[in-house]
C-alpha cells in the first residue's frame, strides 16, 4: 500500500492573514513539501496540471523532473494529466523522459480536465471529452509499446512511421492510473487496459465512489487481467490533523469556510459527514481512513490533499509531520487481513520483474540517422527492419494478464 | 395492480404557503381522478424550502447531500410529476429554477407534468405558458396542455366566477390522471453508473465512424 500526497497547486490567499504567495513562492514552496513528503515517510508525490491562474502547474513533467533531482526514493506522478487537450505524442515523451532521469519513480494519472476554456485553448470541444480522452490514449498507449507507429484518428495529425523517443525505461512504460470523478466510462477504460483507477473520493459521497470502483473492479475481472479484487484502486482523500480534535477543527475552518471548492457552501461538519474529509486528531484520521476499504475493497494507494486553500507552506509540512507520525498505523492497519494475492501498486521494479523475469531489460541503441527524419522500418539496433509486431499491450504486471502471450487489450 | 407513483414539488417560500395549498388541491384531485379510472396512486410531496441549503450545495459542489439526492432519485422512478412554484418578478421562482437545474437531464423524457403557479394577481398566469412549459419541454417531459394558476384573489372572493379554481383544479388533474395512467415507465432514468457506450463500442468508432 503507498501513501502521499497529491496537489492540485493552487495559489490561494490565506484567509487569516490575507497574504497571497507570489507565484515564485508557491513554485519553491511545492517542491520543499515534495522533499517532506519523502523525509516524513510518504511515498507518493502527485502533481495537478492546469492552465490558467490562479494556478501554478501547467508543466508538471518539468516541476516533478526537478523534485526527482532533489528526492530519492519518492514516486513521482500527475493528479491528472490532462490526457484530452495534450498532444498524446508529446505525453509519451515527456513521460518517457521523466521516466529516463527519475530512475523509473514515475507514474502519470490520466483525466479528461473540468476547466471549460482549456479545450477550446488548445483546440479542442470540450463536448468531445470523452471520444478525445479514448483516442488520444489509445495512441499514447501504442507510442509506448510499439517502436514505430502509423497512426490515423478523427483528432490528431496523422503519424506515418514515427517513434516516440526516448523509448520507455528499460522499454517498459511508465503504470498509468485512470481519473474520474464522475464518468463510469473512465473506470471501464482503465479496466478495459488493466491500468489503475484513482477515484478522486474528496469531493463526492462515499456512497458513489463505492459504486464507482465496483464497476471498474468487475469490468477489470471481465476483461480478463484478473480477479475483482486484484483491481488497481487509488483514492484521493483530504485531511487536517492537530494536537486534539478541537484544535484541528479550529485551525482548519477558516481554511475551509473560504476553499476555493467548497467554500461558503456546507458546514465542516457537513462535508466531513458527507465526503472523506477528515479534520481532528490523529485517531480520528486513522480511523476514518482505514474506514476507506470497508467500501472500496483492499487497494492499492492512499493520496491526501494537504497543500490547498491556502494554507501557509509552514502549516503544509506541520500537516506532513501529523501524516508521518500516522504512517505506521496506517500501514499495520491496512495490512491486517490483506488477502495474500491483492497485488501491490505496480511500480518500475515490479513492471521490469514481470516483462523481463531476470533476463535483462532491453536498452534500445538506435541506428545511424538514415537523413530522413522518418523511422520507416526498426529505428533501433536490436530489432530487424521490418516494422514491428506490437507486443505486450495487455499492460499489466500481475494476475493471469501479465504472463498471457496473446494481447485482450 | 401496480401503484403509480407521483412526486408533488412546492416552491413555495412561506409557512403555510398558498403555492402548497394549491399543489394539495392538485393532488387530491389527480388522486380522485386516478381512483376514479381504477388506478392505485402514492404521492410524495416535496418542499424546496426544507431542502433549500441542499439545493445551494449542490449547486456549488456537484453532488447532492443525502436528503436531496434521495428526492432526485425519485424522480427518476416517478410515473407523474406535479410541479408548482410561485411566480416571482414575471417568472418561477429562483429556488425552483435552481431545482430544476439538479435534475438528471434524462430523469423527466416523456413524463406527464402538471403545471402550477401562484401569484398576487391574474396578470402573471401567462408565466405558466411562456416560463415554465419551455423548462419542461426542454426536458421532453410533457407538461399538460391545462397549467392551473392561483391568484390572490382565487382563494377568496375575488376569483373567476366563471370557471373557479377548483374547475381548472379539476380539470388540470383530469388531464393529468389520464396521461398517467397511460404511461409506463420501463426504465429508470438518471443512473450516473450506467455504462452506455462501453470500452470496446467507444474504441470501434475509431476504425467505424
Amino acid at each position: 500500500m503507498q501513501f502521499g500526497i497529491f496537489s492540485v497547486s493552487d495559489i490561494t490567499e490565506d484567509p487569516t492573514t490575507g497574504v497571497t504567495p507570489s507565484e515564485a513562492e508557491r513554485i519553491r514552496a511545492i517542491t520543499t513539501i515534495a522533499k517532506h513528503a519523502e523525509e516524513v515517510g510518504l511515498d507518493v508525490f502527485a502533481l495537478g496540471e492546469h492552465h490558467n491562474p490562479p494556478f501554478f502547474s501547467s508543466s508538471p513533467t518539468t516541476t516533478l523532473a526537478y523534485i526527482a533531482g532533489q528526492t530519492e526514493r519518492l514516486q513521482l506522478t500527475t493528479a491528472t494529466t490532462l490526457i484530452t487537450t495534450n498532444d498524446p505524442v508529446k505525453i509519451a515523451e515527456d513521460f518517457a523522459m521523466l521516466q529516463h532521469v527519475s530512475g523509473g519513480r514515475t507514474d502519470l494519472m490520466l483525466g479528461r480536465g473540468n476547466t471549460g476554456p482549456v479545450y477550446p485553448w488548445f483546440g479542442k470541444d470540450i463536448r468531445q471529452g470523452l471520444p478525445l480522452a479514448v483516442e488520444n490514449y489509445e495512441l499514447l498507449h501504442r507510442l509506448w509499446r510499439e517502436d514505430v507507429v502509423d497512426w490515423e484518428g478523427r483528432f490528431r495529425t496523422p503519424l506515418q512511421g514515427f517513434t516516440s523517443t526516448p523509448r520507455p525505461l528499460d522499454d517498459v512504460p511508465p503504470f498509468v492510473w485512470h481519473g474520474s470523478i464522475r464518468t463510469p466510462e473512465v473506470a471501464d477504460q482503465a479496466a478495459y487496459y488493466g491500468d489503475g483507477f484513482f477515484a478522486n473520493h474528496i469531493f463526492w459521497p462515499a456512497s458513489h465512489t463505492q459504486r464507482m470502483i465496483a464497476l471498474y473492479r468487475q469490468r477489470f475481472e471481465h476483461y480478463g487481467h484478473g480477479t475483482a479484487a486484484q483491481a488497481i484502486v487509488g483514492l484521493g482523500g483530504q485531511v487536517f490533523m492537530g494536537k486534539t480534535s478541537q484544535a484541528a477543527k479550529d485551525a482548519f475552518r477558516p481554511y475551509f469556510d473560504n476553499a476555493p471548492v467548497y467554500g461558503h457552501g456546507p458546514t465542516m461538519e457537513e462535508f466531513t459527514e458527507q465526503t472523506p474529509l477528515t479534520v481532528g486528531s490523529h485517531q480520528e484520521v486513522i480511523d476514518k481512513t482505514l474506514g476507506f476499504r470497508e467500501y472500496v475493497g483492499d487497494y492499492q494507494r492512499q493520496l491526501f490533499l494537504v497543500d490547498h486553500a491556502g494554507l501557509p507552506l509552514k502549516t503544509v509540512l506541520e500537516q506532513l509531520d501529523h501524516l508521518g507520525e500516522i504512517l505506521p498505523a496506517l500501514r499495520a492497519g491496512f495490512a491486517e487481513g490483506r488477502p495474500a494475492d491483492v497485488p501491490d501498486a505496480p511500480t518500475h521494479a515490479s513492471l521490469v520483474a514481470a516483462k523481463y523475469g531476470d533476463a535483462e531489460p532491453r536498452q534500445p541503441r538506435p541506428r545511424a540517422n538514415r537523413g530522413d527524419n522518418v523511422t520507416g522500418g526498426s529505428p533501433y539496433q536490436d530489432t530487424s527492419a521490418k516494422p514491428a509486431e506490437p507486443v505486450g499491450r495487455s499492460g499489466s504486471a500481475f494476475g493471469p494478464a501479465a504472463t498471457r502471450t496473446e494481447a485482450v487489450r | 395492480m401496480t401503484t403509480k407513483r407521483i412526486v408533488v414539488v412546492s416552491s413555495g417560500l412561506s409557512t403555510p404557503s398558498s403555492t402548497r395549498q394549491l399543489a394539495d388541491r392538485l393532488a387530491d384531485d389527480t388522486a380522485t381522478e386516478l381512483r376514479e379510472r381504477g388506478v392505485e396512486a402514492e404521492f410524495q410531496f416535496v418542499e424546496l424550502r426544507d431542502l433549500a441549503h441542499d439545493i445551494a450545495n449542490h449547486l456549488l459542489l456537484g453532488f447532492a447531500p443525502p436528503k436531496l439526492e434521495a428526492v432526485l432519485e425519485s424522480l427518476g422512478r416517478a410515473d407523474g410529476l406535479i410541479a408548482v412554484t410561485p411566480i416571482f418578478t414575471t417568472s418561477y421562482a429562483g429556488l425552483f429554477k435552481s431545482f430544476v437545474d439538479l435534475i438528471d437531464p434524462d430523469a423527466l423524457t416523456d413524463l406527464p407534468v402538471l403545471l402550477g403557479a401562484t401569484g398576487g394577481t391574474p396578470r402573471h398566469s401567462l408565466a405558466i405558458d411562456y416560463a415554465m412549459r419551455p423548462l419542461f419541454t426542454y426536458l421532453h417531459a410533457v407538461p399538460m396542455t391545462t397549467g392551473v394558476f392561483a391568484a390572490t384573489g382565487d382563494w377568496g372572493t375575488g376569483g373567476d366566477g366563471v370557471r373557479s379554481l377548483p374547475d381548472r383544479i379539476r380539470r388540470g388533474a383530469s388531464e393529468f390522471a389520464e396521461a398517467v395512467d397511460r404511461f409506463d415507465r420501463t426504465a429508470v432514468h438518471g443512473d450516473p453508473f450506467a455504462l452506455d457506450r462501453p470500452m470496446g463500442h467507444l474504441l470501434g468508432g475509431l476504425a467505424g465512424e
